[in-house]
């Protein structure tokens, strides 16, 4: 199994719009946490070591790669 | 400001009616004479509707205001004769880029299917649209165009509606068998009914700007979200004709509208972001908030809403003409078969049935663009840069970049005129959607599909069929193979058109129902169905 980087969620304006929608009425801090919760979420439902390897190591990259720093 | 448009000033003339002091019954009245009003009037005078529009200016929209236009409302415009000259006209586009910070975060291409007369998205500037609408108008011995015609009160009776109208010349009433309110987000006759108009309010103020400059910027368009010239906002770049770009700045919420639109502010900004060797002029400026919103019910009474007047939406995907346009195209088959005592009142229902529910989807469309671009919250800001970070080499985020989805027809597939499939069907279509083009042959010469489907309900099939009549209503027959060819096969694989289908489509080119084989009793129960005669 590799990390599916290519579009895979139907409907993903919908989903977009329930993601953010969800942190409605939160703190900051509240979103946060929440975000930080899902990603142990979907990270427990794959499952797999090898993705999730990549997966963390892709989101660790990018960040880094883009405007160090940013408080955004 | 410099400009490269001379606004028409068209001439107030007093009616008869007006002169001589005796009200007379209008069969139809449009309020507003904006690229709606126009266009609801052109297309009733099509249908044999004589209508009278009222405006209480005279001249076109000051400023471009709306700038796409979209593959069906041109489809709709050609039907009425002036669709043709829009393609012809206006700017034709279809690569659309996304930069985040400094950096391209992805480009998309609409990549319009072929084999279609109207191209998927023109940039024209509304004054020249509203100028060649008001010159059909003018054209069309059934509509009567009055400038300076304001309307103070409506009196909205069981089977008419009276209306209160000042002119230069004073106050006198007219009366109206129906009356179509096209008179824009701020309508006034809305606020006259009494109508709920209820949805969202975003806080965020925008500038707008027409700029004049012979620039070699390619013909796309280009939307930057946190640019090195304007930081933690968002930008839009987009091409007219006549030299004239589009360019919107967000400003965020606490900007102030009076300031920001001076020259010696909006300058600088236009300034820094073509970069200094670049000379421009400015042709138009505003600055805007915007809502989400739309009318309780399209009909009150005698009054129909159609366009801003029944919802408004963000200006992010082009969905406000694009989706009125599709009201009037909706609306003016039903009006017409309703005056005609062919159909009962509750045919004009599903005008608010189909098109609330376009509206509702178009307003979602635009609200998830909205957000997207103005995030609500830090939290939610900070998953919307994770998606333009991720965007620029991950294929899997580039679809949640979301800076406006360009508007497309919402089909009708719950509509309850719609009779459903009775057997399996390949492709796109279905009963509710609008009538793809295709390229055809007739009489031997080159043509398109939907320049022949004609005024009213039509067959369209792919064998044997005869016309079918139900109260006075017949749908004729359009059979490919003997009045029409399909010589490059387009027409058969869009429509699926196996042997002996056959395709029952409204007067506004939407499919009602299709069959394996013609059923006469079968068709003048769908027939029956798309009238609300069952």
């Amino acid at each position: 199994m590799q990390l599916i980087r290519t579009p895979n969620i139907p409907d993903q304006d919908l989903f977009y719009a329930e993601l953010i929608n969800s942190q409605r009425d939160m703190s900051e801090a509240q979103a946060d946490m929440a975000i930080a919760k899902l990603a142990l979420i979907l990270a427990n439902h794959i499952g797999d070591r090898e993705v999730l390897s990549e997966a963390i190591a892709l989101a660790r990259d990018n960040t880094l790669a883009n405007a160090p720093g940013d408080n955004a | 400001m410099f400009q490269t448009y001379t606004y028409p000033e068209y001439a107030y003339r007093q009616s008869e009616e007006q002169r001589s002091g005796q009200a007379r019954r209008h069969p139809a009245v449009v309020i507003g004479a904006g690229p709606i009003g126009l266009t609801q009037a052109l297309d009733f005078a099509d249908r044999g509707i004589p209508t009278v529009i009222l405006d209480d200016n005279n001249t076109v929209s000051v400023g471009s205001r709306a700038v796409c236009y979209a593959k069906r409302p041109l489809e709709i415009w050609d039907r009425l004769g002036v669709g043709e000259e829009f393609a012809a006209k206006g700017v034709q586009w279809k690569v659309g880029k996304v930069f985040f910070r400094d950096e391209l975060a992805y480009q998309f291409d609409l990549l319009p299917e072929a084999q279609h007369k109207m191209p998927a998205m023109i940039n024209y500037q509304q004054y020249h649209l509203e100028e060649r609408l008001v010159k059909a108008c003018e054209a069309s011995p059934l509509v009567d165009l009055r400038w300076k015609h304001k309307v103070l009160a409506i009196d909205n009776r069981d089977d008419h509606a009276v209306l209160t109208v000042q002119t230069p010349d004073g106050i006198f009433e007219l009366e109206a068998d129906w009356v179509v309110a096209a008179d824009g987000a701020n309508s006034d006759t809305r606020r006259m009914i009494g109508a709920d108009f209820t949805g969202q309010f975003f806080q965020d103020r925008f500038l707008i700007a027409d700029v004049v400059m012979k620039a070699d910027f390619p013909t796309e368009r280009w939307f930057w979200f946190d640019p090195p010239f304007h930081r933690n906002q968002s930008v839009l770049l987009h091409k007219q004709c006549d030299n004239v770009w589009r360019i919107d700045f967000q400003l965020g919420w606490d900007a102030d509208p009076t300031e920001e639109k001076k020259p010696e502010n909006v300058i600088p900004r236009i300034q820094a972001m073509l970069g200094p060797d670049v000379e421009f002029e400015l042709e138009w400026v505003s600055v805007y908030q915007f809502a989400c919103r739309r009318i309780d019910q399209f009909r009150h009474g005698r009054v129909i809403f159609v366009g801003d007047a029944a919802h408004q939406v963000s200006p992010f995907g082009a969905r406000g003409a694009n989706t009125g346009v599709q009201d009037c195209d909706n609306l003016g088959w039903k009006l017409k078969a309703v005056m005609d005592g062919v159909a009962p009142l509750a045919l004009l229902d599903s005008y608010h049935e189909e098109r609330a529910y376009a509206a509702d989807d178009n307003i979602g469309h635009s609200t998830r663009a909205t957000d997207f671009i103005t995030p609500k919250s830090r939290s939610s800001l900070r998953l919307r840069n994770a998606v333009l970070e991720l965007a620029r080499s991950e294929p899997f985020a580039r679809p949640l970049v979301n800076s406006g989805r360009l508007s497309t027809p919402t089909p009708y597939l719950q509509s309850s005129l719609n009779t459903p499939d009775s057997a399996a069907f390949a492709g796109t279509m279905y009963p509710g959607t609008n009538c793809a083009d295709a390229p055809i042959r007739k009489n031997g010469q080159d043509a398109w599909l939907l320049n022949q489907l004609g005024q009213g309900f039509v067959l369209l099939s792919f064998g044997p069929a005869e016309p079918v009549t139900v109260k006075g209503v017949t749908a004729p027959v359009l059979q490919v193979g003997r009045d029409i060819e399909d010589a490059q096969g387009i027409l058969t694989q869009r429509y699926d058109g196996q042997p002996g289908t056959v395709y029952l489509i409204r007067p506004d080119q939407h499919v009602a129902a299709r069959w394996r084989r013609f059923d006469a009793a079968q068709v003048q129960a769908a027939l029956s169905r798309a009238l609300k005669l069952n």
